[in-house]
């Protein structure tokens, strides 16, 4: 976190997502992904998007550019404003000039991210001869240039490589320049150093706080990692069971946690310093697959703070701070919570 | 590449050797005698004599060494001298088929014609309607294109040719008679009307034959489609803002194609082979049916010839068969 997080809501946003609803119809029933999501990213903030696998952040991402499978995916509710336009209503000819174009996108696994029987060169030029419409030789310099920017030395020379001659941090690089190619508004990046090994995480992550101050575009960053969101993130949305169940800056995520599911990924992260704990921390249980919209908490089956409203209603986000909400009913001043202990738990 | 290439070629020569070799040990150990058909009223000393004629009394490893001598050296000869006039071959010995009493080679330059327009074609044909189908059936999985696909494909792998092939003519040449049930060898193309006679009698064979090899082609085709299409990078490509037509026909295909193309050089030997029921069916006498008759009469240097042929068209392709895979896959470096 370079410096304190914008605070309050003038600096306009760029893209801005409202009750976003995905649903997979397969064989063996429905499966509700995204259950009424909504954020907004400003121009130039990192969105740090958290939460365990399967709670959502992925499918809410891929389903704001239409990139998830119909069948047997079906989104609903919006708008999704950017740019002026709703990207649920767009056109598949429009949401292919914004995809790419306007709104890069950074996927998790780079060794397989990339077509293995095309150079690298080829895979970067093609975005940029389709959507800024360069000829062959001019979108070989920039791609040059884009090689460059995210660090590969002697660029002008590897785009002649295939993707299986760089090594897994190269690769994702390249993954990030094709991402770029078009000066995107908005760069969605999917766990993009989770299946790289920390010293490789800490370069990208250092590269990409690097190009978004020179480019200055807003980044959504999807991480398990709360180490990775503590530095690098402005505000953090944590998701549970779809839902979107606590929002808030990164400072007063940690400080100040309102939600029962953020308190508990905070403590399931190993310390280094002080006292080593003999077992790790765990959430036990698992992460619901919602057969119908969830009428009740999604969390109530793991949450320590269960009590019966929670098994009836599902909570809506109350805010508790500036720029900051939780879905918990313990933030109801309505609701007499049977244990008022929201302070922070580690020390 | 092209030193795999070499020593690819330089291993095959040994391989090559020891495949003629046990293909002449089988043949001489194979009960039967090429005089069978002769008349049994020949007395046994003149049999002798003839016995002595077709070199039948020389120990097994002296008459392989002369067929090996023929073919390697005389039979190009005579090759060289048939192109640029030249007289290399002139008085030597060339492989000479007990049946016909004619050389081998003559015999199978008359018959490969008729084998590779038919089965050649049919070949084609079906490779190009294999991989439409195979792209189609795996991106509208489940369609009912897919579905009709999956039962042609089904149908025509499980029916044999025998049954095809009698029903089209039951149905084409008999009943409607709109094409002729037997291929006339004898049919010279030399203008419109003798090349859509040729196109006619063509037709049926080749539509059992390609029916034949669509089925399993296509299916080889969907499946690698359908293992390339829920790739990662397939995601990528969409979400680079690619259209459909891009992602599968650039991105998916170019890999799909991999195992494809291998499948399809393999499989081009068993061109040359023949199809021996489908030429039966049609009285096309190409090499197939050249073969059968061989074996039948005992005619011991075509049979050994003819499978030498097919030994060398297989080694041959299945170096190609790599070689390609090494082209179409950056991954794949043979050096």
């Amino acid at each position: 976190m370079p410096e304190g997080a914008p605070s309050a809501l003038p600096i306009p946003p760029v893209l801005e997502v409202r009750d976003l609803r995905t649903v997979f119809r397969t064989r063996a029933g429905d499966v509700h992904a995204v259950n009424g999501v909504s954020f907004a990213v400003r121009e130039g903030e990192l969105l740090g998007v958290v939460g365990e696998s399967g709670s959502g952040k992925s499918v809410t991402m891929m389903s704001l550019l239409g990139l998830l499978p119909s069948p047997p995916a079906e989104v609903s509710g919006g708008p999704v404003r950017f740019e002026g336009k709703d990207l649920l209503q767009a056109g598949p000819e429009e949401l292919r000039a914004v995809r790419g174009g306007r709104i890069g996108f950074v996927f998790q696994d780079p060794m397989t991210s990339l077509n293995p029987v095309f150079t690298v060169g080829f895979q970067i030029m093609e975005p940029l001869r389709k959507h800024l419409g360069m000829g062959k030789r001019q979108a070989r310099a920039r791609a040059a240039e884009l090689l460059a920017l995210v660090g590969i030395p002697d660029a002008g020379r590897r785009l002649d490589d295939y993707p299986h001659q760089f090594s897994g941090g190269m690769r994702q690089r390249v993954m990030i320049a094709i991402a770029l190619a078009c000066e995107p508004r908005v760069l969605i990046a999917d766990e993009p150093t989770t299946a790289l090994d920390v010293t490789i995480q800490a370069q990208i992550l250092e590269l990409m706080a690097e190009l978004r101050q020179r480019l200055g575009m807003a980044v959504v960053w999807i991480t398990h990692d709360l180490g990775v969101i503590a530095g690098i993130a402005d505000r953090v949305l944590v998701m549970y069971g779809g839902q979107v169940v606590e929002h808030a800056p990164v400072e007063a995520l940690f400080a100040n946690p309102r939600h029962p599911y953020t308190r508990a990924l905070l403590t399931t992260v190993p310390r280094v310093r002080g006292e080593r704990v003999k077992r790790l921390h765990v959430i036990e249980g698992q992460p619901p697959i919602l057969e119908a919209h969830p009428d009740a908490c999604t969390f109530r089956d793991r949450c320590p703070h269960a009590f019966d409203v929670c098994h009836r209603l599902n909570p809506q986000r109350y805010p508790v701070g500036e720029d900051h909400d939780a879905a918990c009913f313990l933030n109801d001043p309505g609701l007499a919570p049977p244990r008022p202990s929201l302070e922070v738990v580690h020390g | 590449m092209l030193a795999f290439t070499i020593r690819r070629l330089l291993l095959a020569v040994p391989t090559l050797v020891v495949i003629g070799l046990v293909v002449f040990l089988l043949l001489d150990m194979a009960p039967g005698d090429p005089l069978a058909d002769q008349p049994l009223t020949i007395p046994p000393e003149v049999r002798e004599e003839m016995r002595r004629a077709l070199g039948l009394d020389q120990p097994s490893w002296v008459r392989f060494g002369l067929w090996l001598y023929q073919f390697f050296v005389v039979e190009p000869q005579v090759a060289v001298d048939h192109l640029f006039g030249t007289s290399f071959s002139e008085g030597k010995a060339r492989v000479i088929s007990w049946q016909f009493k004619q050389p081998v080679m003559d015999i199978i330059a008359q018959r490969l014609p008729q084998t590779l327009w038919v089965v050649g074609s049919a070949y084609v044909v079906g490779v190009l309607i294999a991989i439409p189908i195979g792209i189609v059936s795996a991106v509208r999985q489940y369609s009912v294109l897919d579905q009709i696909g999956t039962f042609v494909s089904m149908v025509g792998f499980s029916v044999p040719t025998f049954f095809t092939g009698v029903l089209l003519i039951v149905v084409f040449s008999v009943n409607l008679g709109w094409f002729p049930s037997i291929y006339d060898t004898q049919l010279q193309v030399t203008d419109w009307g003798s090349f859509l006679q040729q196109l006619r009698q063509m037709a049926l064979p080749v539509f059992v034959l390609a029916l034949f090899n669509a089925a399993q082609i296509s299916r080889y085709m969907r499946a690698s489609m359908l293992d390339n299409l829920s790739q990662d990078y397939v995601r990528t490509a969409r979400a680079k803002g690619m259209d459909e037509r891009t992602v599968v026909l650039r991105h998916v295909l170019r890999n799909s194609m991999i195992p494809v193309v291998t499948v399809i050089a393999l499989g081009v030997p068993s061109v040359f082979g023949g199809a021996i029921i489908t030429e039966q069916v049609f009285k096309v006498n190409g090499l197939g049916q050249l073969l059968i008759t061989a074996i039948n009469a005992n005619d011991l240097p075509m049979v050994q010839t003819l499978t030498f042929i097919f030994a060398v068209l297989i080694v041959l392709f299945n170096l190609i068969a790599d070689v390609l895979y090494g082209v179409l896959d950056p991954r794949i470096r043979y050096d």
